[in-house]
């Protein structure tokens, strides 16, 4: 049964990911981008890590994809205006995505077992673990991305502040 | 025992599924009678009588709106993204009423010696949940409004996009404090705290008046009504939409006044609880009716709000989301914290 689920969300999150990539209109690849959420978001549920689920849902699809769309319907991009990329563009995008699809394919055959720490423990992906875990064995790295995002934000108010004077 | 196992199953899933669909028709129906409550409290508050026609005090008036909107044109704009635009209504309504899902509307129903849980599912991060599809309510709108090809549907969808992802930072922060003081994120504990009096308004009195604003204005309810202002934008993210389509955009925006209005009594008035009553009585009918008298009283207050006050300037909603109420939440937030560690919960 799970794995009957398993495959019908990847078969849906490569079939969404591909028309994301492959759909012209930029607003329908936001579109398709979301549904790959969802599906990643239903793999988290199959892991028992509903909170990630939730948070994914909350973040990427609630929020970062809100403001690509909302950029996206500000610029109003049509096929007239869009700029047209050239052909060595188009070549030079290929064969980088292609060198990277050799990295990654040559990492994953020398073999990352993936341990996935669960099945005596279905309570492994909820909050009071997930908290507990972040709280103590990895602190330092938490505290590091805490420090990061009040950078990003700090420096986001920075460049919104137009008449700044220093 | 298989076939005991079964058939366990099979009265559990026919539990939840009525259950389901109870809650789905109990949310059309409230949803419905509000706008005829709408219009027969602005009628009140305006001295005038209302819909009164269609039946006895206009009972029948959401019926005869529901035929309407059934039967008139279903327009296409030409230049619009067609198939975006069809979507935009239908993705509103179903994220407004996946939310009802996590809420608990009582606690155990007892029918004929079956028990019954009167929660759909009471999964342990329901309240996230909720935040969750509140986040995604945002989409129906944006797209409606830009797949439109409109300016002032665009303006409209803009406008309400920016609102909502304002509001649901100040929201989510006066949440962080409730989960402080229950220590969980199921809906189903946080309300099991709240028996009798222990009502969680009590403690946190700014955290409310935070949630209800932000609630308002996620609701694109007037004073915040900004998406749809008809001085301004003519009907804002909807203005190219007929028919049902309208219908769908309007019946959402109740659905979703019904909703915040649950999660309001849920997280700071006790849900179910009231002092001196059992929400077992009745067979458990009891917790039910409690819930439900407190609902409508915040809708009732969500309507007194919308007919007494005017609406906000566009920047003056802005400074209010993020230059009072957040600070403010932050505070709220950093005192509840001080709280719990000095008296514990």
């Amino acid at each position: 049964m799970t794995l009957y689920i398993f495959l019908t969300l990847a078969v849906i999150s490569l079939i969404t990911a591909l028309l994301m990539v492959l759909s012209r209109n930029p607003v329908h690849s936001v579109l398709f981008l979301i549904l790959t959420f969802f599906t990643l978001a239903g793999q988290y549920i199959l892991l028992n890590a509903q909170f990630l689920a939730v948070v994914h849902i909350i973040v990427y699809a609630g929020a970062i994809m809100v403001l690509f769309l909302f950029v996206l319907m500000l610029l109003n991009l049509s096929r007239d205006t869009e700029p047209q990329k050239s052909n060595l563009w188009k070549l030079s995008g290929a064969i980088a995505s292609g060198l990277l699809l050799v990295t990654l394919v040559g990492a994953m055959r020398g073999g990352i077992a993936l341990q996935i720490p669960e099945a005596e423990n279905p309570g492994v992906g909820l909050v009071e673990n997930l908290g507990k875990v972040l709280f103590t064995d990895f602190v330092v790295p938490f505290e590091i991305a805490g420090i990061l995002f009040l950078a990003a934000m700090v420096g986001a108010v920075l460049v919104g502040k137009r008449d700044l004077k220093i | 025992m298989i076939d005991m196992i079964l058939l366990y199953d099979f009265v559990l899933i026919a539990q939840k599924a009525g259950l389901i669909v109870t809650v789905f028709a109990i949310t059309l129906g409230v949803a419905a009678y509000s706008t005829y409550g709408e219009r027969k409290i602005a009628a009140f508050m305006q001295d005038r009588l209302g819909p009164s026609n269609a039946g006895p005090w206009g009972l029948l008036q959401p019926i005869a709106d529901g035929v309407k909107m059934f039967t008139k044109e279903d327009f296409i704009p030409n230049q619009s993204e067609r198939w975006l635009y069809i979507l935009a209504p239908g993705a509103f309504i179903f994220v407004a009423l996946m939310t009802s899902a996590v809420i608990p509307w009582g606690t155990t129903l007892t029918l004929g010696g079956l028990n019954m849980d009167l929660q759909v599912t009471n999964i342990n991060i329901g309240i996230l949940y909720i935040m969750g599809f509140v986040s995604l309510g945002v989409y129906g709108i944006m797209l409606g409004g830009w797949a439109s090809n409109n300016k002032y549907s665009l303006y409209g969808a803009i406008r309400a996009s920016s609102q909502m992802i304002s509001y649901e930072l100040a929201m989510g922060l006066a949440l962080i404090a409730v989960i402080m003081l229950s220590g969980s994120l199921s809906l189903r504990t946080i309300v099991e705290q709240q028996t009798g009096f222990g009502w969680n308004v009590l403690y946190q009195p700014l955290g409310f008046i935070l949630f209800f604003v932000c609630a308002l204005a996620e609701c694109n309810r007037a004073p915040f009504d900004m998406a749809e202002c008809e001085t301004e934008l003519i009907g804002g993210y909807h203005t190219e939409y007929s028919s049902m389509k309208l219908g769908f955009f309007l019946f959402a925006e109740y659905i979703n006044m019904f909703i915040s209005c649950t999660v309001i009594s849920c997280l700071y008035f006790g849900g179910y609880n009231f002092p001196g009553v059992d929400p077992g009585w009745l067979g458990g009918l009891m917790g039910p009716i409690v819930l439900f008298a407190k609902i409508f009283f915040f809708i009732f207050v969500f309507m007194w709000i919308r007919w007494t006050l005017p609406r906000f300037r566009y920047d003056q909603l802005m400074h209010l989301g993020w230059k009072s109420l957040i600070p403010l939440a932050i505070l709220n937030m950093l005192l509840t914290g001080l709280g719990v560690l000095l008296w514990g919960k």
